[in-house]
C-alpha cells in the first residue's frame, strides 16, 4: 500500500486515493476543430511507461482534490506530488 | 508417563502451575510457559506426524518459526484449526491437540507404504504421474492426492472468534527483540523516536535467553529483562510480544500480526483472537537474527533429530531434555554450547564435529569438563523408525567426500549444526537483492530499496560485541535523523566466547552401496536424490527446481532448507552458491490466518449499509429489501401471501390509478454553486443550459469523452447561482468525481463548487393522478395548480413546519412529484405523506413498481445506460445539443456512431400475450437457425404491463428504427426459453406524455 502525499492534507494511505491515469493529457478546447486522429489519441491512447509516470489521483475520501504524483511504475517510489497549476 | 523429560531445576516456566491438554486424545501435563511442543518433549512425545509425501514418522526438529514437522491440528477454545505449529503455540488448560497427514493413526500410518514405494514418487511425480490419461484426473488422481497430500483439515463451522485490525505508524519498527532489536530499540527511544518493537515469541530477548554470555556483568537474560522495562515504561515505545511482522509491503508498510487470545486460559468477550497491525515506518531496523542450518545425512528426518540450538533452547527455556543420550553432529562451535549444556544437566554427549581437531574456548571448556569428543567425524544414517536408536557414524576422508571407517553407536537424539543462516525474508520481500557472504556460506542484505537496515545475525553479524555496538549505533543515527535529538549512549561491555572457523561441510557422503534417503526439505519431503533427478532431467534455473521439486515450497519457505538446497544444486552443477541464486521470499513470513486478514469485514459487516431516514418505517411495514450499492432500498411491501410479482402489480396499478409514495432518498444529489454553474452545466449536459429560469427544473444527460451515456437525472436551478443536480443511485459518486475532475483539471477558470448533498436531503416521489390534490392538502399555503407548478416546476413550499423543496418531475410517467426535506425531518414527512394520503388510498411502492412504471413509459435507465449506449441508441437525440460543445460531443460523429443500421431502443411484446421475457435474452430472426445465431439485440428490460395486462419488455435492437412491426424470437437459453415477441415503440403507455402535464 503506498503513501501519497495529498498537497492539500499532506501524507496518507492509498485506501483514501482513487487513481486517475496519465495526468499529462490535455483536453483539446470546446469547439476546436479537431481530426478524429487527434480525438481518438486524447480519449483513448494512453502510454504505459516502465519507470517515471506523471498521473493524476483524486483524494477521493480526503479534500476530494485532484492532483499530480509523478511516480515510478515499477519501484513505486514517489518523486513528488503537486497540485494541477504547479505544472513542472 | 509423566514428564519423564523434564528437568528438576531450570528453564523460564511456572513449575507452580500445571496445564492439563490432550494429543491425540490422551491426557498429559505440562506447564504455564510451555509450548505445546516443548510440554510434549517433556512427556517423551517425538512421534508427532507423518511427512508429506512418504508419511515416514517426523518428530520436533527446531523450537520455533524453524520448525518444520511439527504443523498439528488444534482445538482451543471451541475452534478446531489445522496447520498449527506445535513449537509457536503456548499450552493453555484445555488445549488438544493431534497430528495431521496420518491415517488411521500416527503409530499406524497407511501411507507410509509409499516410503517402500519411494521409487516411484521421485522429483515431480506429481507432473509425471498424473498426466496421463486425462479421464483419470477426477475420478482417480485427484481423490488419491487430495487424501495422500493432505495438511490438516479446515473447520466448516462459522469462525466464532474476534479479530481485529489496527493502524499505526511510528519512526521506527523494529523486528525481533534479541541483542540487535534492544539495543537499536532503546537507542532510538533515547532520541525521541515513536518507536515500535516486535517480539514473534512470548519472552522477549531472543538468543540472550539461551547464550553464555554476559553485559554489563548481566547475564543476557537479566539485561534484556532490564531494557525491555525501561522502554515498557517509556511514552514513545510500543513493545509488543507474540507478534510477527511477516509481510514488508511499499513505502516501508509493515504488516504484522498478534496473537492476542490464543494463550488465556479465559479471555473476555471483546479480546480479539489474532490482532492484525498496519505499520507505517519512517525506517525499519530488521533484528531477526539467524536460524541455524541442519546437516543433511542418511535417515535425517527421523524423529530424536533436532537442531542443536533447539536442543539447548529446550533445556534453557523450557527446562526440557530432548533426549538423555544425545550426539551433538557439528561443524562449528555452535555445537559444543549445546553439549555444554546437556552436560551441566547431567547427561553425556558425544561430539562429532567435521573439523579436524582444534583449539577455541568453547572447544577447550568441553574437553575440561571430559565431553568426549571426535573430529573428522560425521553421522552417516540414523537408525531407528518411529525414533532414533543408534547411528552409524564415520571417520571423513582428508577430502571429506568418503569415510575411512564406520561404526555404530547407540543413541537416543542428533543433534546437528551446520552453522547459522541469517533470516532475510523481510529484507528480501522489502526490494533488496541479497548479496552471498563467502565466510558464512549464506546470503546477506545488500542495498536497501526502501528505509530498512538489518542488523545483527539477521545481517550476518555473529558476535554480540559487533552486534551491540552496529544497533546501538544505527539506532541513534537513524532516529537522529528524524528526532533531531542525539542522546550518548555508553555501549556496554560483554563477555561472549570467542569462536574458531566453521566448516563448510554440509552433507554426509553416501558410503557406497548405500542409499539412505537424504531430506533437504522435510515439510515437503525433497531428498538429495529428488533434486539431483531434477537436474539430470534438465532443470537448471532455482526458480524450475523449486517448482519441480517443491524445495522450499511449504509453509515454512525453507528455512532450514534454502541453502543446503543451494549448496547441493551448486555441487551438482560445478558452480558455486551465488552463481545459483536464490529464489524469491514473499509474505508471509510465517502463516496467518484468514480470519485475522479479514478482520472485522465480515457478513454485513463487510461493506456498510446505507439507511434512508424512514427505513424503520418500510421495516415495519413488511418491506422486502433489495441492495443498491451500499444502500437497502424497499423493493416491495408484502402484503399477506403476496409474492414479488403481485405486490409490485398491486402498487404499480395503485399509481396509475391512485397515487403511491416512494423513497427516492438514495439519488445521489449534488450542490452547484458558483457565477459560472450554468455555464458549467452547459458544458457537463448533451442539452442546452444557458437559459433556464429559476424555479425551473430541466432533465438532463451526460456522456463520458468517449459519446456514452454517463448518467442522467434532473437538475434544478434554485436561484441564479444555485443549482441541485440529481444523479441515479448507482452512479452518484462517479458523476461528482467527474464533476471536480473538469473543475480542478480541465478548466479550473470555472467559478463554481460541488459538493455532495446526497445523506442531507431525504426524497419522496408522489406519484398518480391523485397527487396533486395530496400536494395541496400537504401544503395547505402555496398554489399547486397546474399553472402555479407547472411539469419541471419547482417551489418551496412548508410541510406542517418543516421547510421542504418541493419539484414536479415525473419518472413513473404519472403526475407526480418529489418532496425533499432535511434528512432529519425525512421519517416526519412519510408518516405525513401516508396519513394525509390515506383518503387518496395511497400506497407506498418499492422498486419493483417503480420499474415496472418507467418501463411501460420507455424511461430508460440503467439497464439501457449500461455503458454501451450513446444518446441516438436509446432515443435520447432529442436532448443532444446542435449548436454548443459539450463533454463527448465529438466522439458522437464517430462513423460507427452514425451508421443507417445502429441500435436503437424499441419496445416488445410478446405474440401470446402471456410469456414474460427474461432481461438479458438475444434477439434473433430465427430460432432454429444454425449456431452462431447472429444476434440483432438483446431484452434489458421487462415488466408486466398494468395498464395493458399483458408483459412488455424494452430491448436494444440494431437497426430498431426500422424494424417496428417486425416479428423476433426472444431467446434464453440460460433459462431455456425462445419467446416469440413484435417490435413496437418503446412508448408502451401515454405516447404523447400527457399525463406529466395534466
Ligand atoms: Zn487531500
Amino acid at each position: 500500500m503506498l503513501n501519497i502525499k495529498c498537497p492539500y492534507c499532506g501524507d496518507r494511505s492509498q485506501k483514501e486515493f482513487a487513481y486517475g491515469g496519465d495526468g499529462t493529457i490535455t483536453r483539446p478546447k470546446l469547439n476546436q476543430e479537431i481530426s478524429d486522429e487527434e480525438w481518438d489519441n486524447f480519449v483513448y491512447l494512453r502510454k504505459s511507461p516502465r519507470g517515471k509516470h506523471i498521473e493524476l489521483w483524486h483524494h477521493i475520501a480526503g479534500c476530494r482534490q485532484w492532483f499530480k504524483v509523478e511516480r515510478d511504475t515499477t519501484t513505486h517510489e514517489i518523486f513528488r506530488t503537486f497540485k494541477p497549476e504547479e505544472e513542472f | 508417563m509423566s514428564q519423564n523429560f523434564r528437568l528438576n531445576t531450570g528453564g523460564l516456566i511456572n513449575r507452580d502451575k500445571p496445564i492439563e491438554f490432550k494429543f491425540n486424545g490422551k491426557k498429559y501435563i505440562g506447564y504455564e510457559g510451555d509450548t505445546l511442543a516443548s510440554a510434549l518433549l517433556a512427556n517423551g512425545i517425538h512421534l508427532i506426524g507423518r511427512s508429506f509425501k512418504y508419511h515416514r514418522p517426523r518428530g520436533f526438529f527446531g523450537a520455533g518459526v524453524d520448525e518444520p514437522n511439527a504443523k498439528m491440528q488444534v482445538e482451543i477454545n471451541g475452534c478446531s484449526e489445522p496447520n498449527i505449529n506445535a513449537t509457536e503455540i503456548e499450552l493453555v488448560n484445555g488445549l488438544s491437540a493431534s497430528s495431521q497427514n496420518c491415517w488411521p493413526s500416527v503409530n499406524f500410518d497407511i501411507g507410509a507404504i509409499n516410503n517402500f514405494f519411494n521409487r516411484f514418487f521421485p522429483a515431480g511425480f506429481y507432473y509425471k504421474t498424473f498426466m496421463w490419461p486425462k479421464s483419470f484426473w477426477y475420478k482417480v488422481y485427484e481423490p488419491f492426492i487430495r487424501k495422500a497430500a493432505g495438511l490438516g483439515i479446515a473447520s466448516l463451522e462459522k469462525d466464532k472468534e474476534r479479530y481485529e485490525h489496527k493502524y499505526e505508524y511510528c519512526d521506527l519498527l523494529v523486528t525481533g527483540s534479541g541483542p540487535a532489536g534492544l539495543a537499536s530499540a532503546y537507542a532510538a527511544a533515547k532520541n525521541g523516536a515513536k518507536v515500535i518493537l516486535a517480539e514473534d515469541k512470548p519472552r522477549y530477548g531472543g538468543t540472550l535467553l539461551t547464550d553464555d554470555v554476559t553485559i554489563d556483568n548481566l547475564s543476557g537474560k537479566d539485561w534484556s529483562e532490564k531494557i525491555i522495562s525501561e522502554l515498557i515504561e517509556m511514552p514513545n515505545v510500543i513493545v509488543k510480544n507474540r507478534s510477527q511482522v511477516f509481510g514488508y509491503y511499499d513505502h516501508n508498510m509493515m504488516v504484522m500480526f498478534e496473537r492476542t487470545g490464543d494463550h488465556l486460559e479465559k479471555k473476555s468477550k471483546y479480546t480479539p483472537r489474532q490482532r492484525l497491525w498496519y505499520i507505517r515506518a519512517k525506517e525499519v531496523l530488521l533484528s531477526t537474527g539467524s536460524i541455524e542450518r541442519p546437516i543433511v545425512f542418511g535417515n535425517n528426518d527421523t524423529p530424536g533429530v533436532f537442531l542443536s540450538a533447539a536442543a539447548k533452547e529446550y533445556m534453557k527455556v523450557y527446562g526440557v531434555l530432548i533426549g538423555k543420550k544425545p550426539i551433538i553432529f557439528t561443524n562449528n562451535d555452535s555445537g559444543y554450547e549445546t553439549a555444554i549444556e546437556f552436560k551441566k544437566n547431567g547427561v553425556n554427549p558425544i561430539v562429532l564435529d567435521t573439523r579436524e581437531d582444534q583449539n577455541s574456548e568453547l572447544i577447550n571448556e568441553a574437553k575440561d569438563l571430559n565431553i568426549k569428543i571426535k573430529f573428522s567425524y560425521a553421522v552417516i544414517v540414523a537408525h531407528g523408525y518411529k525414533k532414533v536408536k543408534s547411528a552409524t557414524i564415520g571417520k571423513l576422508n582428508k577430502e571429506k567426500i568418503d569415510f575411512e571407517n564406520t561404526e555404530q553407536i547407540d543413541c537416543d537424539s542428533i543433534c546437528v549444526s551446520g552453522f547459522w543462516t541469517p533470516t532475510v525474508h523481510l529484507a528480501s520481500q522489502s526490494g533488496n537483492k541479497l548479496k552471498f557472504n563467502d565466510s558464512i556460506d549464506a546470503f546477506v542484505p545488500d542495498k536497501s530499496k526502501q528505509n530498512e537496515h538489518s542488523l545483527g545475525a539477521a545481517n550476518g553479524t555473529f558476535t554480540l560485541q559487533d552486534t551491540l555496538k552496529n544497533s546501538f549505533n544505527t539506532g541513534s543515527e537513524v532516529s537522529k535523523n528524524i528526532t533531531k535529538k542525539d542522546e550518548k549512549i555508553q555501549i556496554p561491555n560483554t563477555n561472549e566466547r570467542k569462536y574458531s572457523a566453521h566448516d563448510k561441510f554440509w552433507c554426509s557422503p553416501l558410503p557406497k552401496g548405500k542409499h539412505y534417503k537424504r531430506f533437504v526439505d522435510f515439510q515437503n519431503d525433497v531428498a538429495v536424490s529428488d533434486i539431483e533427478v531434477a537436474l539430470r532431467e534438465g532443470y537448471r534455473s532455482i526458480e524450475h527446481v523449486k517448482r519441480y521439486t517443491t524445495l522450499g515450497m511449504a509453509t515454512d519457505q525453507g528455512r532450514t532448507s534454502n541453502l543446503n538446497g543451494l549448496q547441493l544444486v551448486a555441487n551438482v552443477e560445478k558452480k558455486i552458491v551465488p552463481q545459483v541464486g536464490h529464489t524469491t521470499f514473499r509474505p508471509p513470513f510465517t502463516p496467518v490466518t484468514i480470519g485475522t486478514i479479514v478482520g472485522r469485514e465480515i457478513g454485513k459487516e463487510y461493506m456498510p449499509t446505507r439507511k434512508t431516514p424512514m427505513h424503520h418505517w418500510h421495516e415495519k411495514n413488511n418491506a422486502v429489501w433489495v441492495d443498491a450499492g451500499a444502500w437497502k432500498r424497499p423493493r416491495y411491501y408484502k402484503r399477506g401471501n403476496e409474492n414479488l410479482f403481485e405486490a409490485s402489480k398491486r402498487e404499480a396499478k395503485n399509481v396509475r390509478e391512485h397515487v403511491g409514495v416512494c423513497d427516492v432518498t438514495t439519488l445521489g444529489k449534488i450542490d452547484i454553486k458558483g457565477p459560472d454553474a450554468a455555464e458549467f452545466l452547459n458544458r457537463v449536459y448533451t442539452n442546452a443550459w444557458l437559459k433556464l429560469p429559476v424555479g425551473k427544473a430541466r432533465y438532463g444527460v451526460m456522456l463520458r469523452e468517449d459519446g456514452i451515456v454517463m448518467d442522467d437525472g434532473t437538475t434544478t436551478r434554485i436561484s441564479e447561482n444555485h443549482y441541485h443536480m440529481t444523479t441515479t443511485t448507482a452512479q452518484a459518486a462517479n458523476v461528482l468525481s467527474h464533476l471536480e475532475y473538469y473543475l480542478q483539471i480541465v478548466w479550473p477558470e470555472l467559478n463554481v463548487n460541488v459538493v455532495s448533498t446526497t445523506e442531507q436531503w431525504a426524497g419522496a416521489a408522489i406519484a398518480g393522478p391523485k397527487s396533486r390534490d395530496l400536494l395541496a392538502k400537504l401544503f395547505s399555503k402555496i398554489d399547486v395548480s397546474n399553472e402555479a407548478l407547472p411539469f419541471m416546476g419547482y417551489v418551496e413550499g412548508d410541510l406542517l413546519g418543516v421547510k421542504a423543496r418541493i419539484f414536479r418531475i415525473s419518472f413513473s410517467g404519472e403526475l407526480a412529484y418529489e418532496i425533499n426535506v432535511e434528512s432529519d425531518f425525512g421519517l416526519f414527512m412519510w408518516e405525513k405523506i401516508i396519513e394525509i394520503g390515506e383518503e387518496f388510498n395511497i400506497q407506498p411502492y418499492g422498486t419493483e413498481a417503480l420499474s415496472t412504471l418507467r418501463i411501460e413509459m420507455g424511461h430508460v435507465a440503467g439497464p439501457e445506460l449500461d455503458g454501451r449506449t450513446i444518446p441516438y441508441d436509446v432515443s435520447l437525440e432529442g436532448l443532444v445539443s446542435k449548436k454548443k460543445d459539450f463533454i463527448g460531443k465529438r466522439s458522437l460523429a464517430k462513423e460507427a456512431f452514425n451508421k443507417a443500421d445502429r441500435q436503437k431502443i424499441v419496445g416488445l411484446v410478446p405474440l401470446d400475450r402471456k410469456s414474460s421475457i427474461p432481461e438479458g435474452s438475444h434477439l434473433v430472426e430465427n430460432k432454429n437457425a444454425k449456431l452462431p445465431n447472429p444476434k440483432l439485440g438483446h431484452v434489458s428490460s421487462s415488466c408486466w404491463s398494468v395498464e395493458n395486462n399483458n408483459p412488455f419488455s424494452l430491448a436494444i435492437l440494431k437497426d430498431g428504427k426500422n424494424m417496428i412491426g417486425k416479428k423476433l424470437f426472444a431467446v434464453s437459453p440460460l433459462k431455456n426459453t425462445s419467446i416469440e415477441v413484435e417490435v413496437m415503440s418503446s412508448h408502451y403507455v401515454d405516447h404523447e406524455g400527457k399525463r406529466v402535464r395534466s
